[in-house]
């Protein structure tokens, strides 16, 4: 029982300095600017294009149950008209970027292990290296510089849709005052919060671009490996943006005087 | 030149290589033959630093590879090319592209220059006009053959071949042993062809290597070699199981 919990703190701390080295790699590989644009755009389109669906209608949906339990508690004590300012804060703090880090995680996320995984287990990793090609600059750097870029325009996506939609719930369907709920929320909502949201959408966009590649380039060989790679990918990426969460609400409120 | 000193390998306890040495000269042709299992594959990698060993070193015209971190790596691959045994071709591109990668990569070319050098390089290993295939189109011989065009493409001075034969029907594995010969000749190259097929090792190469039971075993011309009395190499090259 102590040497196998032994063996899984070695584990894990060879794990968190791989990425590390992955992370000194990447640095190395953005400075030599030999980026791939044509890659580069690729993976936007793959990452930010192709998962609009998927968070959009997370954010839609987000935002109306958000609006509707809200207005259900404030109804109560006769404040329905600041239902619209706590969607809105709460969706540009905390839901919006969490809910569409979690959701591209999911989606990203197992794509980004499961397609570099193959490439390791079929030896295309290694061709990429006899043709003189550094892996990570091939494969790693377009993939988190798009969902660098990505991540914070889909988490506007979600916020303004999410708002939207919670303000057709309110207005349209419990009837909430809309021009008094809109002022509300104009006035509660300010652009730290935004800022807030989409410097945390940013992080997490690093975050499950780099444990994708990771699972994908330290994958066991055969399918096996590389499912399991994919579930990984998945279950850390998720498990670190909650983490991490707890401690950019903290530092971010102070940094930016919330 | 190629040089390999008191390389060892372990797999998990498990000795794959040990105390192996030798020098292959420019232009030489060297085939490396032993049983499947036994480490050629690992060898192989080893010389053109996928691997690392866990002692000893590779010296790649005199500087010694083992040394170097995988960005300074780059720069001594540029003078090989590699046939993998699956070809580990790129399966989200098309033959052109994957064969044009080098390319792309490292000089700076038109388009149309591009294409002609990827027509001209598909016209080498017989295969012209499947530019626009995708990989899973080809068969197994036909993957290989793009493989070796990708290896080759950009000239480069070794050639590194795993197992070029293996698994193809033997009118298809005689015309990949005359492809080694072709740009062996035409592009006056180094090449390291590692095998247990016999008819492959004896066509292809000027010497003979064999890795037998974690070290090189036995060496020596294709003739004198295959004439060996040793009961070891005559096991081998008879393809006689043990009793």
């Amino acid at each position: 029982m102590h040497l196998s919990a032994n063996k899984r703190a070695t584990y894990a701390l060879a794990e968190l300095g791989q990425i590390a080295l992955l992370i000194r790699d990447v640095g190395a590989s953005a400075l030599t600017f030999k980026i791939s644009w044509r890659d580069l755009l690729y993976q936007i389109y793959f990452i930010g294009v192709k998962s609009q669906t998927v968070v959009l209608v997370t954010g839609a949906f987000t935002g109306m149950v958000l609006g509707a339990q809200t207005y259900f508690q404030f109804h109560k004590v006769k404040m329905d008209t600041a239902t619209l300012a706590v969607v809105g804060v709460s969706l540009c703090d905390e839901l919006g970027p969490v809910l569409t880090a979690l959701m591209v995680a999911g989606r990203v996320g197992a794509a980004i292990a499961a397609e570099i995984g193959t490439m390791r287990v079929t030896e295309q990793i290694d061709a990429l290296r006899t043709l003189a090609t550094h892996p990570v600059d091939y494969l790693v750097v377009p993939r988190i510089g798009a969902s660098f870029i990505a991540l914070p325009l889909l988490t506007m996506e979600a916020i303004a849709l999410g708002i939207g939609a919670s303000y057709l719930v309110g207005v349209e369907l419990l009837g909430i005052d809309p021009v008094y709920s809109w002022d509300n929320m104009l006035h509660f909502t300010h652009d730290v919060d935004l800022a807030i949201g989409l410097t945390k959408a940013f992080i997490y966009g690093g975050i499950i671009a780099l444990i994708g590649c990771h699972r994908g380039l330290t994958c066991g060989l055969g399918a096996e490996g590389v499912g399991r790679a994919t579930t990984e990918a998945v279950v850390y990426a998720s498990i670190t943006i909650l983490i991490t969460n707890f401690f950019l609400t903290l530092a971010l409120s102070r940094l930016l005087g919330q | 030149m190629i040089e390999a000193r008191q390389l060892q390998k372990s797999f998990d306890g498990q000795k794959v290589l040990d105390d192996v040495g030798f020098r292959i000269e420019n232009g030489e042709s060297v085939a490396i033959i032993g049983r499947s299992g036994g480490g050629k594959s690992v060898l192989l990698k080893h010389l053109i630093g996928l691997m690392k060993p866990d002692s000893g070193e590779v010296l790649i015209d005199g500087e010694n590879i083992e040394l170097m971190n995988e960005r300074q790596l780059l720069r001594v691959r540029r003078n090989f090319g590699m046939v993998f045994q699956g070809a580990a071709l790129f399966d989200s591109m098309t033959v052109a592209e994957n064969v044009a990668f080098g390319l792309r990569r490292h000089e700076h070319l038109t388009e149309a220059e591009i294409a002609k050098r990827v027509a001209a390089t598909l016209e080498v290993v017989d295969l012209p006009g499947i530019e626009n295939k995708n990989p899973a189109e080809l068969s197994g011989g036909m993957k290989k053959r793009v493989g070796l065009a990708r290896a080759i493409i950009y000239e480069p001075q070794i050639v590194l071949y795993d197992e070029p034969t293996t698994g193809l029907d033997p009118i298809v594995s005689d015309s990949i042993d005359k492809l080694i010969i072709r740009v062996r000749d035409h592009l006056k190259v180094t090449s390291i062809v590692v095998t247990h097929d016999m008819r492959t090792a004896r066509r292809v190469s000027n010497r003979v290597l064999m890795l037998h039971d974690k070290r090189i075993y036995a060496s020596g011309a294709p003739e004198e070699f295959f004439a060996s009395q040793d009961p070891v190499v005559r096991q081998f090259v008879d393809g006689v199981a043990d009793p």
